[in-house]
């Protein structure tokens, strides 16, 4: 009995716990700066997007292709597949002053962009 | 050509590993090649699925579907990873003595062999989706079709090599030594699959504590690279991990070695031996 009552009580609290750190998160998406980028025939529009330093990033993506691409970065660990003419949403962590590259893993030579963070 | 070559190695390699890894451990149970080639089948099957609705699934949870998905799944395998070295803890000795040839050992074996299908078609899962559409693209934007293909099957073949590969290099170890080194091996691809779903809920912002960059060693080893990838799929190598993916790795590995000793060997086994 009480053994049930301690575990049940364990979960709660863990579940209290996940509430609260999902609560966070959807409170600091909110600072994140939003950027709007499309896609289509193995091109970005825009091919260089810019952000600011140390603020989370929001990457609203469209893919006007007839295909699906998969949008990926590795200085940014990125990597998401985005279907025929879908919406998707990026999030990128708050990062340093720099360049960052991305590409369709698809066409990874000649479908490139990139993010520039001041 | 050379292009679909890369690009399915690529998703290939990382399952071509799982696949080595979860033969060499099973090498001597009855019956694993029909549990992990339906494991591999699963997980193709899976990845046409999930490849056909991949924009459906984008749309769950407010557009981080992939995210909690890829997440979700590797939950479930770090669970069978656990769970199947903790067993082999206990059972193990059973598994590779005289016992091997016993119809329970067998009945016994093949529910480790359950969980170990399970993670190979996990694996298979993740990265066949990718090929699938990046295939399917191909196929339906016309351009080239059979150079492509022929580039996505010799991709493939190689991702098979790396299979092949990883096995013959662990089944070398004499049996004995196999088992210990397959447990570490087994609990680190557990905490790195752990800290690799960490990743996938940290970038759904489902996760958001403890997210500071601990390090960054990409100028040592980058994780795109092919030892970076390698050790990123073996031992969860990260080059920028955040506070929150090496406290869960961390714990992982004690919570495997707790388990492992509460529900590892038999009692009764070793208490008279120590006097």
């Amino acid at each position: 009995m009480s053994i049930s009552q301690m575990s049940s009580k364990v979960t709660s609290l863990a579940v209290v716990a996940l509430l609260s750190v999902v609560a966070t998160g959807a409170a600091r998406a909110q600072s994140a700066t939003e950027i709007q980028l499309s896609y289509k025939d193995k091109k970005f529009d825009p091919a260089e997007i810019s952000a600011p330093a140390n603020t989370p990033i929001v990457i609203k993506l469209k893919n006007n292709d007839g295909k699906a691409m998969e949008f990926e970065s590795k200085t940014l660990k990125v990597e998401k597949i985005i279907a025929a003419g879908a919406d998707a949403t990026i999030n990128v962590r708050a990062q340093k002053p720099g360049r960052y590259e991305f590409f369709d893993e698809y066409n990874e030579k000649t479908a490139r962009g990139a993010l520039v963070v001041k | 050509m050379i292009a679909s070559l890369i690009i399915v190695f690529r998703e290939v390699f990382e399952a071509g590993l799982i696949v080595g890894i979860v033969l060499a451990v099973t090498r001597t149970v009855a019956q694993r090649n029909l549990w992990i080639g339906g494991g591999v089948l699963a997980g193709v099957l899976a990845a046409c699925v999930v490849a056909a609705f991949a924009g459906a699934l984008s749309n769950l949870f407010a557009g981080m579907g992939q995210e909690v998905f890829n997440a979700f799944i590797l939950i479930i395998a770090v669970v069978m990873l656990t769970w199947h070295n903790v067993w082999m803890a206990r059972h193990g000795k059973e598994l590779a003595g005289e016992l091997r040839a016993a119809g329970q050992a067998v009945v016994e074996g093949s529910k480790s062999l359950f969980a170990l299908a399970v993670v190979v078609g996990v694996a298979v899962l993740r990265e066949g989706s990718e090929v699938v559409l990046f295939l399917y693209g191909v196929i339906a934007g016309g351009d080239s079709g059979v150079g492509v293909a022929i580039g996505g099957f010799l991709g493939l073949l190689l991702g098979v090599m790396v299979c092949l590969l990883t096995y013959l290099g662990l089944v070398r170890i004499p049996t004995r030594a196999l088992f210990a080194a397959t447990t570490v091996l087994i609990a680190l691809l557990a905490a790195g699959m752990a800290a690799q779903a960490a990743a996938f809920l940290e970038r759904a912002n489902w996760v958001t504590a403890l997210d500071n960059v601990v390090w960054d060693s990409g100028w040592l080893l980058s994780d795109s690279s092919l030892l970076g990838k390698a050790l990123h799929t073996l031992i969860g190598y990260t080059d920028q991990p955040t506070v929150m993916q090496l406290t869960v790795y961390l714990a992982i590995l004690l919570i495997t070695f707790v388990l492992m000793r509460l529900y590892g060997a038999p009692a009764q086994a070793t208490a008279p031996a120590r006097r």
